[in-house]
């Protein structure tokens, strides 16, 4: 005790504000403050007698997109599927905020918007009902705001319209709709532009830019890059 | 942002599911009733087909009410969750971040609603039909009410396990009919005893005691056999 306090006497008074500062540095900062992040470390994945993924590694991060490029059948979906917890992961690690993903479910997946192949819509519902019953189950929404995102989307004419009775662009459109209200932090977006014209594919790419913009994060599977030449856009190359 | 805000509480998603689902049956009613109308001609055959003679036809219309009621649960049963499976409705569900379980005992209520709560409902038609004397008939509904609540719940565990598989119909019959044998055993046996004149409490106790066991453990089940056959 009394060679520390001499060794305590002995630093400067500088030098005694600085340590003071670095140890309050060091203390760990509430979870709110800690940047979300997706983290996959060298993910394997055998489809039957195929080695499907091999080793895939990456990281994003607030404000970032990735985008998983690669030709037919090398696995961007199944990839997509592990991200999102879909698919169990056999060797390999996910980690939400640097929890795998497997523990935290809970925590991950009200942060999480995964956009299929498929629209997960009711043919017999209308397109707000859709939204309605869809996203209503996961986070509350009002009716102002779904109809304002499906006007933003220049769905307004098909609010009362059942979805067979819609285009398969317009399908798109609803699902889009899903992802924007549902409040996530991460976009999992397998095709998403697949069927939209080129103007939907324009405002999709507003919708994501401010997404990003407000922190989020994207994770995508698309053939034809999107918000192409941004800092922030990383590209992932499977194959 | 706030990521994950304001989850629905339970009430509100049970409320979502089974309002969903009720809008849905409604606009297409004409599938919804199907296993009704085969479960009134399944029973009003059999005086057709045996004999007219009321005292043959009571001996053996216990049994024929339920195996009509079995095969009617197990027809509307096909379709419980295929179609949410197949939009990949039910992959969102599985991703919502809430109960699956509570989700899946919600929509599996729904759908004894709109199948079993109406083959209650016609104990006055096929009794009529089966010549049951209007004092067996509340016991009838009774066993009816109890015992389809307990076939819809296990008749689900085994439409969410075998969703995923093609042509998986004869395989959930497979799967389902030799566990809902207690069920048959005892619903029919109720019947049988109060057209005897025997007290009924016995076999009647037994279907409530499985129906509250499978309402208690039953949304985990559907919810493990969902996970295995949507995660894949």
């Amino acid at each position: 005790m009394t060679s520390l306090a001499r060794g305590l006497t002995a630093v400067g008074e500088a030098d005694l504000l600085d340590f003071r500062a670095t140890n309050t540095m060091s203390t760990i900062p509430p979870p709110d403050l800690v940047p979300a992040s997706l983290d996959v470390r060298s993910l394997h994945l055998w489809r039957g007698e195929r080695h499907l993924l091999r080793g895939v590694t990456f990281c994003v991060g607030p404000g970032e997109l990735l985008q998983v490029t690669g030709p037919n059948g090398v696995g961007k979906t199944s990839l997509l599927r592990c991200v999102a917890g879909l698919l169990p992961v056999e060797s390999g690690e996910i980690r939400w905020n640097g929890v795998s993903i497997d523990q935290c479910r809970d925590d991950f997946h009200p942060q999480l918007a995964y956009l299929a192949h498929v629209n997960a819509l009711k043919a017999d519902l209308t397109a707000f009902e859709n939204i309605h019953y869809g996203v209503g189950v996961r986070n509350a929404v009002s009716s102002d705001e779904v109809r304002d995102t499906l006007g933003r989307l220049q769905l307004g004419g098909c609010i009362d319209l059942p979805a067979r009775a819609m285009s398969a662009g317009q399908k798109r459109r609803v699902s889009i709709a899903r992802i924007l209200l549902s409040k996530a932090k991460l976009w999992v977006l397998d095709e998403p532009i697949t069927n939209l014209d080129a103007a939907g594919i324009a405002l999709f790419e507003r919708c994501m830019a401010e997404h990003l913009s407000a922190h989020g994060m994207i994770v995508t599977a698309a053939h034809q890059l999107l918000l192409q030449g941004q800092s922030n856009v990383r590209k992932l190359e499977l194959n | 942002m706030p990521a994950g805000s304001t989850q629905p509480g339970l009430l509100r998603l049970i409320g979502l599911v089974v309002g969903r689902d009720l809008k849905l049956a409604f606009r297409h009613w004409d599938q919804v009733i199907q296993p009704l109308i085969f479960f009134a001609i399944v029973t009003t055959l059999f005086p057709l087909a045996i004999s007219p003679a009321l005292e043959e036809l009571r001996r053996i219309a216990p049994g024929v009410v339920w195996v009509a009621a079995m095969l009617a649960s197990l027809l509307a049963l096909e379709s419980l969750f295929r179609a949410d499976v197949e939009d990949g409705t039910m992959e969102q569900w599985t991703l919502s971040g809430q109960p699956l379980s509570v989700m899946l005992l919600a929509k599996t209520a729904t759908h004894w609603l709109l199948t079993g709560l109406p083959l209650v409902l016609m104990v006055p038609i096929v009794g009529t039909a089966l010549g049951m004397p209007r004092s067996v008939w509340p016991v009838l509904a009774a066993s009816l009410a109890l015992g389809t609540g307990c076939l819809s719940i296990l008749g689900g565990i085994g439409a969410a396990l075998t969703v995923g598989v093609r042509r998986g119909s004869v395989l959930l019959a497979l799967l389902v009919l030799p566990l809902e044998m207690p069920v048959l055993i005892f619903g029919a046996r109720a019947v049988d005893m109060a057209m005897h004149g025997d007290p009924v409490s016995g076999p009647l106790n037994l279907l409530a005691a499985m129906l509250l066991l499978f309402l208690s453990l039953g949304p985990f089940a559907l919810a493990a056999a969902m996970r295995i056959s949507v995660e894949s």
